[in-house]
């Protein structure tokens, strides 16, 4: 075991972790952190993306180790006083969820990606989240929704 | 996952011992292959060494015709980087086809050629530009570093620090990516370099190869139409229930065409 100090939603945390534990794991069952989905466990599906010091990545495919240092955000660190982040707003809107199983992957992605890219249109979307998959919706209203809560977050 | 000792040591030097009094070393870099193969159980290092600490590793630089990537630079940082967009356009194509934004976030050139995927983008460019990977120890021009199917000429503990690249007159790369894993299907990477054109095929064969006959056309006369009639053999090929061995052979000479004509 090993003694990892991070930063999550803000808040420093220190937790005793396994050299074998996957950061996914770390933050669902040593940090209650249950938003991060683990969808698939093999990098593909994208449920379980968080951010790294600002950049997406697929949490189920990292060491917990390897994120001593940096600066960790889950989908339970975007909604500020209660009130819901415009990406995810843009989600309810827009009906961008049913089961609503790879929705905090979906919207972590999306987050950045609106971030990075001002002038995002539906086919950058699309390519952006090449990464999260939804069985469920077709990933029309998701698109709209990402569009939609990319305007918002430019004010 | 098996259990393991993990280090992150912050030099080079730091990073061999470590290696050497391993039983069974493995470095990650990125660990967009590592970490799923040790979840399935496939692998079984006693001890995981990460690269990610160390400095030497990282940054891009272009000095007059020679582009040089740090073994430990992210796909996104290839992708987003002025000096490779604006010296090799194609590559920073190919590394934005890399996988996802999430894949791209972590996964690194040096990890990737280091594992040399039969599939994987990074390969094609490097072989098809002609580049050489820098090592600890040596230089290895990319003609000898690809050997077989995940197999490189790095030695037992060998880590890559950096690649260098000479910027070719143009390039393109395409590729037919299988629509699950965004791996190539068959991509094609074609340079016309100082020394000549080259033809880098990834995801057809069991490792990265060139086609030297592609070339010699290209060569007298660089147009997609010299390459009709063409083709690689398809002996030897990949068939599995994505494509067949026919297909991947078909692919190339389609793909190679369409990487001429897009070349800049």
């Amino acid at each position: 075991m090993s003694v990892i100090s991070l930063t999550v939603n803000g808040n420093p945390v220190t937790v005793d972790v396994e050299a074998r534990s996957l950061l996914s794991r770390v933050l669902r069952d040593q940090l209650s952190l249950t938003g991060t989905h683990v969808g698939c466990d093999t990098s593909q599906c994208g449920a379980c993306v968080v951010h790294v010091d600002g950049k997406p990545v697929k949490s189920c495919t990292m060491l917990a180790v390897q994120a001593a240092g940096t600066d960790v955000t889950t989908i339970e660190g975007l909604a500020r006083d209660g009130k819901l982040h415009p990406m995810q707003e843009a989600f309810r809107e827009n009906h961008g969820l049913q089961c609503g199983f790879c929705t905090p992957g979906m919207i972590m992605s999306a987050v950045a990606l609106a971030e990075h890219n001002p002038d995002l249109d539906e086919a950058a979307v699309r390519k952006g989240l090449e990464g999260n998959l939804c069985r469920c919706t077709g990933y029309q209203n998701i698109v709209h929704a990402v569009l939609d809560g990319a305007k918002a977050m430019r004010g | 996952m098996y259990e393991f000792t993990f280090h992150q040591p912050e030099t080079l030097d730091e990073a061999a011992q470590i290696f050497a009094h391993a039983d069974d070393g493995q470095f990650i870099a990125g660990g967009q292959t590592i970490v799923p193969v040790m979840k399935q159980r496939l692998a079984m290092p006693s001890d995981i060494i990460d690269l990610g600490r160390i400095s030497d590793l990282e940054g891009i630089s272009l000095d007059g015709d020679l582009l040089t990537i740090g073994a430990m630079t992210t796909h996104a940082e290839v992708a987003a980087s002025q000096d490779v967009k604006k010296a090799i356009p194609a590559l920073a194509h190919l590394a934005d086809e890399i996988g996802d934004p999430a894949v791209r976030n972590r996964g690194t050139i040096g990890g990737s050629i280091a594992n040399n995927d039969p599939a994987a983008d990074y390969p094609a460019a490097l072989l098809g530009l002609g580049a050489t990977i820098h090592t600890v120890t040596r230089a290895i021009p990319t003609d000898d570093f690809f050997t077989g199917m995940f197999e490189t000429a790095l030695d037992e503990g060998e880590v890559i620090v950096r690649v260098s690249i000479p910027v070719p007159e143009k390039a393109a790369y395409v590729k037919f990516p299988q629509p699950a894993s965004r791996f190539a299907l068959v991509g094609v990477f074609v340079a016309k370099t100082a020394d000549g054109v080259r033809v880098a095929v990834t995801g057809a064969g069991p490792c990265v190869f060139r086609v030297k006959e592609m070339e010699q056309a290209l060569d007298k006369d660089f147009s997609a139409a010299v390459l009709k009639g063409i083709s690689v053999p398809d002996d030897g090929l990949n068939s599995d229930l994505h494509a067949s061995a026919d297909y991947r052979a078909s692919l190339v000479s389609t793909l190679a065409r369409r990487a001429v004509a897009q070349a800049q």
